[in-house]
């Protein structure tokens, strides 16, 4: 299956990206794993007249630490993520989500920000980049414009991002001394979406939670930032099993899933409910210093 | 620019200048334009693995880049795996442990396997389900294919300890 004929541009510098993007006039797309983006253009559900690809700007792979921040670059890859040590010592939730994410090929050429860029309620990066308070920072005609991950899509396939923005890098606050996180997914298959997932960060003083943040992923039209499941949690024990409880009976709530083939509705918001409670128990557990 | 363009690109180690259609996909020019067939077309959906190809050394399904995104960068398929010392021990291992049957998911699940040795010499039975999840077969079970890859990590660590 071919796509639709398309121009065709690999610039080397973001400025000149922006520009191309600029003369696809709103049609333009960016492509940076394409593991989302091709296989929509061949089943012709995106015909886009210009690819914009960015596997040749230098500079763009960045994952590293600084200035209090992860730095996650537009082409660092959810193989990367995998491998890397700085992940797998300091962002267990990063590896938790990596490690199930279509598989092991396409983790290969996907890439963390092209999955939030795409805005599928079913990608799971939009979740952890929620869970984790991310900022995701994008270069336009008229300079940088940093989005929140938190409220970044609109409706489904849709985000903040101007047509003519770029992406370039997701920036994640660095763990705090009693932080824990996790993701937790069920997957019918290998290579197959969610049929729900739950990320959640935490931190402990002690054993009494400061701060919560919970995500859910592919259960509605959005990514879900479970606010009040969050909130429920504050000055509670990580310990308290009815507190647990009570998060995930209202991460449930705020999810909005609909019967497929994945399953019926009822049963994915269950998931929801009993995923948020494994996942704050992890994290606890995590924040703790122990291993999960 | 929808129109053809040129690009240079090695594989299997040999450079080759190309004229490709930006909608091309990296597997219809390995197969079509260089006339190498050993990689195969299976599902055209991102699902299967059958086209699995090393991209810079990574293994990535071929029907889901651009043949204009392989422009200087390094291809190996499975006929770069054969040498004049003969086969490849992952080849050698699949034909001796009857690793395949149809054999049309074979030079993808080799070229998986190929990287997963590269990068993990030793790898477990549990390493080596995980790394050959993208790659389906229909025929064998995986059961012999698990054993061809455990028999070209012996093999392989052999030639070098």
């Amino acid at each position: 299956m071919l796509p639709s004929s398309f121009e065709y541009v690999a610039p080397t510098s973001v400025d000149e990206a922006v520009q191309a993007l600029a003369t696809g006039g709103g049609d333009a797309k960016i492509m940076a794993g394409g593991q989302s983006l091709l296989p929509m253009m061949k089943l012709r559900l995106a015909s886009p007249s210009l690819i914009v690809d960015i596997n040749n700007i230098a500079g763009l792979d960045t994952l590293e630490e600084s200035d209090g921040m992860l730095r996650i670059g537009a082409l660092v890859r959810h193989g990367e993520l995998e491998r890397s040590e700085l992940i797998r010592d300091r962002y267990p939730i990063i590896l938790d989500a990596a490690q199930h994410i279509a598989d092991p090929l396409i983790r290969n050429r996907g890439t963390f920000c092209g999955s939030v860029a795409h805005g599928d309620p079913a990608g799971d990066w939009a979740t952890v980049a929620t869970a984790l308070g991310a900022e995701l920072h994008a270069v336009g005609p008229n300079g940088a414009v940093v989005h929140s991950a938190a409220d970044f899509q609109t409706s489904m396939f849709e985000t903040k991002l101007g047509a003519d923005q770029i992406l370039v890098e997701a920036r994640i606050p660095m763990p705090k001394p009693g932080q824990g996180s996790a993701y937790k997914k069920i997957e019918r298959k290998v290579g197959d979406y969610a049929a729900a997932a739950v990320g959640v960060s935490i931190v402990l003083d002690g054993t009494t939670i400061t701060e919560a943040s919970i995500g859910l992923t592919n259960v509605g039209p959005l990514t879900i930032h479970a606010a009040a499941a969050a909130a429920s949690l504050i000055g509670k024990s990580i310990d308290d099993a009815e507190a647990i409880e009570q998060a995930g009976v209202l991460a449930a709530a705020a999810s909005d899933p609909v019967s497929d083939l994945r399953g019926p509705a009822d049963y994915k918001r269950d998931l929801v409910r009993v995923l948020t409670k494994r996942a704050l128990r992890t994290a606890g557990t995590r924040a703790q210093g122990k291993e999960a | 620019m929808s129109g053809k363009m040129a690009i240079t690109t090695t594989v299997n180690g040999e450079e080759h200048e190309v004229l490709v259609e930006p909608r091309m996909l990296l597997v219809n020019m390995i197969r079509e334009s260089l006339h190498e067939t050993g990689t195969h077309i299976g599902c055209d959906t991102s699902s299967c693995g059958a086209c699995t190809v090393l991209l810079d050394g990574r293994p990535v399904k071929s029907c889901t880049i651009l043949a204009v995104q392989a422009n200087g960068r390094e291809i190996t398929t499975v006929e770069g795996l054969e040498t004049a010392d003969g086969l490849h021990p992952v080849q050698e291992g699949f034909k001796e442990e009857h690793g395949l049957q149809c054999g049309y998911c074979t030079p993808g699940m080799m070229m998986t396997s190929v990287a997963l040795l590269a990068e993990n010499p030793d790898p477990s039975e549990d390493d080596i389900r995980k790394a050959i999840s993208g790659n389906l077969c229909r025929c064998t079970g995986y059961v012999n294919i698990v054993k061809a890859v455990q028999y070209a990590a012996k093999k392989q660590q052999g030639v070098t300890a």
